[in-house]
């Protein structure tokens, strides 16, 4: 490895991200990359195998949002959704018959487009991750797929999954196939007769991934819906965490509880951050809390706060058990802790304008962004997606953060999520998706949220700046 | 679920770690539990398997040293020091022999010993993890095992090795067995031979981790030095951060270089924190390094460095690809950021006394512990584990949490660690452990090193209570 015998370049600081780059002769220069929270050198395709009904579609839609939530573009293909798109109406099972040579050539024309628009999002689109999800269930198709990837520089890496429980099988045609766009017109035991009967054409042919044959191959195998897991050749840092995602997540129905702690003394005067307690509608709200919570009646409910003593306090109102976690406080406004917003305005003009330019990007001076604050939320998604009933007592970032990942909002979005003081997000998984509920939870407090102005303009006049935010004393 | 109709009860900040607690009548209360990077409910039991050579020893000790670092009390019991506590001197593989009646009595014995061990670290002295380091080979003794833990409320992951490659095995006899106790007196070629015959004694017997007769017990298998993994029923937090572990470590030789920024302005004022550049004698640090690196002739190095400028710069001066790592920027002094030692004295006496106290747990005012620290240095030593030759350009109090890793110091040692200006580190794995070389690269700087003081302005942390 040669030493470069140039001078030091100069290092210039981001104005936005704050964040040291070198610059040679005024322009920006090359070498020095920002470690988001997993770098990928070249792109990486994951291929889903399994028979239908076997949660390979669950899986790419989660994957894909996790992948994206923490900074790694990602997209999914669904090829079922690229034959429906062809083949207008679906006529039943009878397509899916092995020996239907008519079938068999539009289904491998849909795998083909769907190959090429990987090719399009991962070699010119920037994408970092591609999900090919389809049922790639013979040995043949998942050849000419990681021939695809060796031609294209991509890293290759299968997910199966392989279920056998009739049960499993029976919920998952309930939650997400009797909806599907290829029934609309059935009745369910229509539908659920028809779909087993699909099952059943790719059996015969269905060659799982084998330790023996495909030793040389970078898969993990998931069994009986997470109970156990083979795992070969894991290759490089994405591929550790995706295995290392796919372990912690379970289907296990359950619902996550968002809410903020109860308004705050500073909320009171529009100061962000610090470290104040609650004000008196503040505790009023952690009552209300003690017994919504009460009569949810919710099964081996998990408390967790900041360690924060506005979320500490909201959650000592509950009597119950609670964990605080450090990494759930508050986003860190560095030199503008405590202060009003018209007074980050009359003393940091430019930080202010900064910030309503790219409010996720934005790092406070001494502080920290909203994407710094993904990066440190991250274990907590993780143990989120382990546990089950959880009531997460939180701040209004940090709640946006969380939930922008169960919402699969995109970063332009996140950091204005309506995440008012006072009401509580219920989040229940449901199908492919999650189903929110709102609840306020009847005690007043000041709106703290501030939408992005229209002049974000650096040289723009303060009332222009100030025009969103919210009332205060 | 219940809801207490008691009042809210009051809570105050403890001094040293500045986080809030319930005191019920001016008592510490219940109920609120601060998360170290994880909690363990009930204890664990770690049970190794698998034949000799195998790497279980390498394992055991790896995973104690990391999940201690990360907060989890872990000890490991090998069953091995007690046969060799036992029997005083090894006389040759025949006591290993599946019909030595005498050889069997006593290592029965000594597993039993150990467990007993086990189950006071867990049971009465507060450990949360015990690692069960022995072959383990049959089903028999690992129900055996898995019963006491039953019996004891101890929730058993097992950790089984199997590897074929008879390179592999040479490679480890060569690398901790010829080093032995048992083989003081012999000759490598001697040594080899007999452990050979050893591990066939354990070949018959040997009954593997099955996917079906095994079916309901939590294990990971680890095949072929980590190329595949089995993984059956993790049951909770703890069993998924080992399954992670065990998932990223490696063997393939390496080094890591660890070094911290060169002098900076504020080093030079004898001030902390801040985001000051190098000094004069900084750069001419950084230039040397990047002399020393090239000398080094490593392959594929990888270099990393903080978001603050002052490592950076001294990673420009190397002329090549380098990550920055926003959690590798130094402690976090909050109110007493780019202060000296004399005005935290004067401004913040009791801030600076409790400090000395237990360096360990201390939290600025606004700031970050050590214990913070190591929570947020996990994902690099994670990554660190993964990689192969990498370079970490840091700051004197990460440094000091990387170096405990590697080095498996404890809490107590951890923050007064010497991680002077301007010399490198050099780690290199080593049987069960690291080698490490210091390389101070001859350009002088200022030492920021403050030991403990000999004499601590005492005072009981009651009388420091904060009210709120």
């Amino acid at each position: 490895m040669a030493a470069a015998a140039s001078p030091a370049r100069e290092l210039t600081q981001n104005p936005l991200q704050k964040t040291w780059e070198p610059y040679d002769n005024g322009l920006p220069a090359g070498h020095s990359a920002q470690r988001g929270v997993c770098m990928t050198n070249c792109p990486t395709l994951i291929v889903m195998v399994g028979l239908p009904a076997r949660g390979k579609t669950y899986i790419s839609k989660k994957l894909t949002r996790y992948l994206n939530w923490i900074g790694v573009p990602t997209k999914e293909f669904n090829v079922g959704q690229y034959r429906r798109d062809l083949v207008k109406k679906y006529k039943s099972f009878e397509f899916f018959l092995p020996d239907n040579e008519e079938g068999l050539k539009i289904r491998k024309q849909c795998a083909l487009a769907a190959l090429n628009d990987v090719r399009q999002y991962l070699s010119e689109e920037n994408g970092h991750v591609a999900v090919f999800d389809a049922t790639n269930t013979t040995r043949e198709r998942r050849e000419t797929i990681y021939k695809f990837g060796e031609e294209n520089g991509y890293k290759t890496f299968f997910v199966e999954s392989v279920c056998v429980d009739p049960e499993v099988i029976a919920a998952n045609i309930v939650q997400v196939k009797l909806g599907s766009p290829d029934y609309v017109d059935c009745s369910n035991d229509e539908a659920t007769e028809d779909f087993m009967k699909r099952i059943e054409c790719y059996k015969n042919s269905y060659e799982t991934l084998d330790e023996n044959l495909d030793k040389d191959l970078s898969y993990i195998k998931i069994m009986d819906v997470g109970r156990s897991y083979l795992v070969n050749r894991v290759m490089d840092h994405i591929q550790s965490r995706i295995v290392y995602y796919l372990m912690n997540i379970h289907v296990t129905p359950r619902s996550i509880y968002l809410c903020r702690h109860g308004e705050s003394e500073l909320n009171l005067k529009g100061r962000i951050g610090g470290d104040p307690g609650l004000s008196v509608r503040g505790k009023e709200f952690a009552k209300s809390l003690a017994q919504f919570i009460n009569e949810q009646n919710i099964k081996d409910l998990k408390v967790w706060t900041s360690q924060m003593k506005r979320t500490i306090q909201t959650a000592e109102a509950l009597g119950v058990p609670y964990e605080q976690w450090k990494v759930l406080n508050e986003i860190d406004a560095g030199v503008c802790e405590e202060m009003t917003y018209e007074e980050i305005q009359e003393n940091y003009p430019l930080e202010f304008a900064l910030r309503d330019q790219d409010k996720y990007r934005y790092r406070y001076p001494k502080g920290e962004s909203y994407e710094d604050l993904v990066q440190r939320l991250e274990p907590v998604i993780m143990e989120l997606e382990r546990q089950e009933n959880v009531l997460v007592i939180c701040h209004q970032a940090v709640m946006r953060c969380l939930l922008a990942y169960f919402l699969d909002k995109p970063a332009e979005q996140l950091p204005y999520l309506k995440c008012p003081l006072h009401t509580v997000l219920k989040l229940t998984p449901v199908a492919y998706g999650c189903k929110v509920e709102s609840i306020f939870l009847n005690v007043e407090a000041v709106n703290t949220h501030r939408d992005k102005p229209e002049n974000v303009d650096i040289s723009r006049p303060p009332e222009e700046a100030l025009r969103t935010v919210p009332a205060h004393q």
